[in-house]
């Protein structure tokens, strides 16, 4: 079940916006192809973003995977609890999984992401490889 | 498991399902033009016992170092290596292993290596260690990109003490050739100590010296490391087994990574190697880590059992953004250096590392009071030092040898300005005989 009222990137995160802020996760499409988690790498407060780089880690037993900001911006809240609380991200991935929190510095960067739908098919069409 | 090599029936069978008549069809999709054309320039078979004399002749020309009087350190030791360490090394189950990818197969190896780092945290004081790196040099160089992964994001100076051992040094530029990071030399006090006031700044990601250093002086490591931290940089220091033995280790004296070559250690000196590095760091950096880490877990019948971990950090899964393009390391020789501490023991270690302790320091004591002879620098050292020689060291060192007698290695080989200095290095090796040897081969050049 793909959240209708959020954005995707390629990558597999989400995005929602509230005013100026984009907050940030993983889908549930990420996580599942990830499996054991082991741990989790989240940047600092304050720290600056770029747009399709990467600001952490998320690692399971077979490879580590980057993160990536689907917008540019600064980091202005940092989900600390999560990283010693993995089960958190897995079970929740849209709610209580949310990673961290962007003061966007042009939030119609979101529009270049994909709606729930185009992210559907997306995902069939990575799956069929 | 013991090597065994394929019978000419399985070669047969496997050609037959690759589809291939010989083993030089095999090789057929490597352009002609590039493959070599012609035979070896090898002499046609001679009998065993003709190659024998003819290698036995060759060999004759070399003096190993333990056939006379031996003083030769610059990071490479002469240490009494005990038996048990060529006879268990030399068992074909470790000397044919592959790296241990498969657990089940690998439970000996990955046990060794576990002990192997267990014995590299205990003399380093640091959390964590990895399964051995290729050799020291190669180990600074990788201690300078973990810093600079660590600290590096908005910092882009690494501070090199002076008295850094040369061929680390020399690697760890290399290795930052590319990269956008200034390279700083601290430079080294009269007294042989590193001096970092003034060039350790708000620039800097880390700092690397050596302790004991490439005289064989210590550094004042607690005020180095605090000095650092204070600038918001990470220490690395290079450093050596036995003589941890004895002094407080680096992670006691706040650094965040220790690491060296095991020269000496279950390895004789050998014309410069093999040997193996050592690699150690604070728990907390144990995913910036380079290289294998062995950790310990138990099966599914709830059996202790050993592992590689941390594997996707490694670059064959990992890639680019891998914590080191390494991709194995000396394990038969970190076997080796394993085998001779354990055999040491923790008393052992003690022991040895004083004998070094004590030996240099008589030998010091002695030369510096032979007319024209003196200490180079005032600073505490533990078993190597620099004897300043009234003739240039060059000479000096060669007269010796005439005399039958390795006395040191002439500074002047890897730092200008040093003409006049001799690194001399004392081991439990050296017996008094060797020391009253040393003396009258130096007193006998001025």
């Amino acid at each position: 079940m793909t959240p209708e009222d959020l954005k995707y990137s390629k990558t597999h995160e989400w995005a929602r916006l509230e005013g100026d802020i984009v907050t940030v996760g993983l889908t549930d499409f990420a996580l599942e192809h990830l499996q054991d988690l082991v741990f989790l790498e989240l940047p600092e407060a304050g720290a600056p973003l770029i747009k399709g780089e990467s600001f952490g880690q998320i690692e399971s037993v077979k490879a580590v995977s980057d993160i990536n900001s689907p917008v540019n911006g600064e980091v202005v809240e940092v989900h600390d609890e999560l990283v010693d609380d993995l089960d958190k991200l897995k079970a929740d991935p849209y709610g209580e999984g949310w990673l961290v929190k962007i003061k966007a510095s042009d939030p119609s960067e979101l529009d270049e992401l994909m709606d729930a739908q185009a992210y559907e098919k997306y995902c069939r069409e990575e799956e069929a490889h | 498991m013991p090597f065994v090599p394929h019978t000419p029936e399985e070669e047969k069978a496997m050609l037959q399902a690759a589809g291939a008549g010989s083993v030089e069809d095999l090789f057929r999709d490597i352009p002609g033009e590039i493959r070599f054309q012609g035979e070896l320039a090898l002499p046609p078979g001679a009998p065993e016992w003709e190659v024998e004399k003819a290698m036995a002749e060759l060999a004759g020309k070399n003096r190993p170092a333990s056939s006379g009087p031996f003083f030769l350190g610059g990071g490479t030791y002469l240490h009494r290596i005990p038996a048990v360490v060529d006879s268990l090394a030399s068992r074909s189950e470790f000397v044919t292993a592959y790296t241990p990818y498969q657990p089940e197969a690998s439970q000996g190896s990955l046990q060794a290596a576990f002990e192997f780092q267990t014995m590299v945290c205990e003399l380093t004081g640091l959390g964590v260690s990895n399964a051995s790196m290729y050799d020291g040099a190669s180990a600074a160089a990788e201690a300078a990109c973990m810093m600079r992964n660590i600290n590096g994001r908005k910092r882009k100076k690494l501070v090199l003490s002076a008295a850094l051992d040369p061929f680390a040094a020399r690697t760890v530029r290399t290795y930052l050739a590319n990269l956008e990071v200034e390279i700083v030399t601290a430079p080294l006090g009269r007294d042989g100590r590193t001096r970092l006031e003034g060039v350790v700044d708000e620039e800097t990601f880390g700092v690397l010296l050596g302790h004991p250093n490439f005289f064989g002086v210590l550094e004042d490591l607690p005020a180095a490391a605090e000095a650092s931290r204070k600038a918001g940089a990470l220490t690395a220091v290079q450093t050596r087994l036995i003589p941890l033995g004895i002094l407080a280790s680096p992670g006691e004296c706040g650094a965040d990574i220790a690491f060296g070559d095991g020269a000496g250690l279950g390895t004789p000196p050998w014309f410069g190697g093999p040997s193996f590095g050592f690699f150690a760091a604070k728990e907390e950096y144990v995913r910036r880590m380079p290289g294998r880490i062995v950790g310990e877990t138990v099966d599914r019948n709830g059996k202790r059992a050993f592992v590689l971990t941390f594997q996707p950090r490694e670059q064959h899964i990992r890639r680019e953004k891998a914590t080191s393009n390494i991709c194995t390391n000396h394990a038969l020789m970190a076997l080796r250096g394993a085998i001779h501490l354990a055999a040491l023991g923790k008393e052992g270690i003690v022991e040895t590392a004083r004998a070094c302790l004590e030996r240099a320091h008589l030998a010091a004591e002695r030369l510096a009071a032979l007319p024209g002879y003196s200490q180079a620098f005032e600073a505490p050292f533990f078993h190597e030092f620099a004897l300043r020689c009234p003739r240039p060291a060059e000479e000096t060192a060669r007269k010796a040898r005439e005399a039958g007698v390795r006395a040191g290695i002439p500074l002047s080989r890897f730092f200008p300005g040093m003409e006049d200095l001799l690194l001399v290095a004392v081991t439990e090796w050296n017996t008094l005989e060797d020391i009253q040897a040393l003396e009258k081969a130096l007193g006998g050049v001025s």
